[in-house]
């Protein structure tokens, strides 16, 4: 308790005012030896809880990594599916792969941003169709993949629109069930951008659409895409839904977006963690490994672009 | 920024009306499309209540609605429609999975909230948005390839029946618990961050401890949004497919004991949408059926948390 300002006063004054503090402190800091325990166990408790979802989530890459480890080769790209575990590799799902999240993103960037831009620029702030639409988007965003798997079997692959069960039909479910991640995103991108912004332009007498093209969009292409990129690694784990569309059959030829007989990697990945053989399972984990190895390198790149082009006005 | 955003449409003499020089339908047409986009979302909606609902009609034609609700086996192929067997697999799974995800995850959102450093929030929070996306097939290859193994292993004797076989409930709500603790975490995390720091200070000022002002002050004040995290994780655990599919076995089972295996309503829809069941027999709309339920669930359980996050907003923004 020494060391402070009151070393400056000698005698009786220093001792009364270490006295008074000592009693001061006496008081306030004395709690119930219960209470202290107490905390200490909730303090405990709450490390325990956090440890215990990061062991989970070490425990499950460090044992897909294992598993896998043994079959990581470039083997595993380039060969196709095959009967014999030993040179059996991802060829078609990962081509099936590719087919499926470019034509997505061809299909949902448009769409999605298109969508938030009226929600944000033209849609009357408030205002019951814009309500109708922004609780729609959120119900949207709730519904079970598979149940988008059933939208894209009796609505995409048969029933009115009926295309079949080809890859593009897989893709346009696929589009339909990120659309609301996308356009969550990208409204919150383009409402961040200050309204100033909009006014300085409108002001000098752009259109509408002029001021939106040079000066919004531009400003939130970077949340936009953090958006998107999120939407596609989502879409890439994704296997429910395309399970809908028979992808999880063996599939020895390369996909064509217009043709049936396709499969996806996490489908496949699903097909061979079901069979009961070491070796199909090994190969498994090797595919869990490739899957996760793209969509940790895309979500890093997606947060890095947060942080880089973080605007603040 | 470019000469071209800003329009100079010559001198404008004083007699002039303030109208665009054209008509613009350029914009119009532009307009027009954004707004088809927006619409977009609600023609999948439309498109999703169709899809399922025409089939469905057709499937209560011939199965009474009150024996598809209440009858308690489930067997298409043999003309025994009660859905219970499937409700109760899928929860039963989810029952297991929030045991471990309601503790864990709480008990992070607290500790990120309240108690951690900067510095460790900044590593954790991002470790746990990497957990949420993880790809569910991988979490279910966990279950089946490790998780379940290892009970095997550990199982204490015939305890609840055990020790498990090739799949069980308890590893696939474990799965399901390990899917949703980020959901749980970095909700409730946002709601009790957004609990106005006065009401902490004004409780320490008081003499409470920390583990009381975390628990008495901050836990209710965030309240709904805790409950709304709670219940979108409910029903993203409802709605998940890979897991129950790879972990949970595949037969209907009316059990909330974790050794069991049960099949829960999207592993169904699941695996009966992979086999070649004809198009418009009874067998083929149950599918549809049984995913009408599982889209009803899930949109109470949305709307219900919309309207919890929607209390919360208002109490402090």
């Amino acid at each position: 308790m020494s060391g402070g300002p009151e070393d400056r006063y000698a005698g009786p004054a220093r001792v009364g005012a270490a006295g008074a503090r000592a009693a001061t402190e006496a008081a306030l800091s004395r709690q119930p030896g219960g209470i202290v325990l107490k905390n200490r166990l909730f303090r405990a408790f709450l490390y325990g809880a956090v440890g215990v979802a990061l062991v989970g989530l070490v425990a499950l890459l460090v044992d897909a990594f294992i598993k896998g480890q043994p079959r990581l080769s470039f083997d595993l790209f380039t060969n196709p599916a095959s009967q014999i575990a030993d040179n059996a590799g991802f060829r078609q799902a990962i081509l099936g792969s590719i087919y499926l999240i470019g034509l997505m993103v061809l299909m949902v960037v448009p769409v999605g941003v298109g969508a938030a831009l009226y929600m944000e620029e033209y849609g009357k702030r408030g205002s019951r169709l814009n309500r109708l639409i922004e609780i729609n988007i959120q119900n949207l965003a709730a519904v079970p993949a598979i149940v988008y798997g059933i939208l894209g079997l009796a609505f995409i692959a048969r029933g009115p629109i009926d295309m079949g069960k080809i890859l593009l039909a897989g893709s346009i479910t696929l589009a339909l069930l990120v659309l609301p991640t996308v356009i969550i995103a990208a409204r919150e991108a383009i409402r961040a951008v200050p309204p100033s912004i909009r006014e300085g332009s409108l002001a000098l007498g752009a259109t509408q659409w002029q001021t939106i093209r040079h000066q919004v969009l531009p400003a939130a292409v970077p949340g936009i895409l953090t958006g998107v990129i999120l939407s596609v690694s989502r879409a890439l784990g994704e296997a429910a839904p395309l399970l809908l569309f028979g992808a999880a059959l063996f599939v020895t030829a390369d996909p064509q977006p217009l043709e049936v007989g396709w499969t996806a990697l996490p489908v496949q990945i699903y097909t061979l963690a079901a069979q009961a053989q070491p070796e199909l399972r090994e190969l498994a984990a090797a595919g869990i490994i490739i899957m996760l190895a793209v969509l940790l390198v895309m979500n890093s790149f997606a947060i890095w672009l947060r942080n880089r082009y973080e605007q603040k006005w | 920024m470019e000469a071209r955003g800003i329009a100079v449409t010559g001198s404008a003499g004083p007699g002039r009306r303030l109208q665009a020089a054209s008509p613009r339908y350029g914009e119009k047409a532009i307009k027009a499309f954004l707004a088809g986009c927006a619409f977009l979302s609600i023609a999948t909606t439309t498109a999703i209540v169709i899809s399922l609902m025409i089939p469905a009609v057709d499937f209560f034609r011939d199965v009474p609605v009150g024996d598809f609700l209440f009858k308690t086996e489930f067997a298409p192929a043999q003309d025994l429609f009660g859905v219970i067997p499937l409700v109760v697999g899928t929860f039963s799974v989810v029952l297991w999975g929030m045991l471990f995800a309601i503790p864990i995850g709480l008990g992070a959102a607290i500790y990120l909230s309240e108690y951690a450093s900067p510095r460790v929030r900044k590593v954790v929070k991002p470790v746990l948005e990497i957990l949420a996306g993880i790809p569910t097939v991988a979490i279910g290859f966990f279950g089946v390839a490790f998780l379940i193994p290892l009970f095997q292993d550990i199982w204490p004797g015939t305890f609840l029946g055990g020790p498990p076989g090739f799949y069980m409930v308890g590893a696939a709500g474990l799965c399901i618990g390990l899917m949703i603790v980020p959901i749980i975490a970095s909700i409730s995390e946002d709601a009790m961050s957004s609990v106005p720091s006065g009401l902490r200070e004004g409780a320490y000022a008081l003499g409470a401890s920390k583990m009381r002002v975390a628990t008495r002050v901050v836990f209710p004040a965030a309240l709904s949004g805790i409950v709304a995290s709670l219940v979108l994780a409910i029903s993203r655990a409802v709605g998940e497919t890979m897991i129950v599919l790879l972990v949970a076995g595949n037969t209907p089972n009316i059990t909330f004991n974790p050794v069991e295996v049960v099949q829960a309503m999207t592993a169904f829809i699941g695996v009966s949408a992979t086999g070649d069941i004809a198009q418009g027999t009874v067998e083929y709309n149950t599918v549809f059926a049984v995913g009408t339920l599982l889209f009803v669930i899930t949109l109470a359980m949305n709307l219900v948390a919309i309207r919890f996050v929607r209390k919360y907003r208002q109490v402090y923004e």
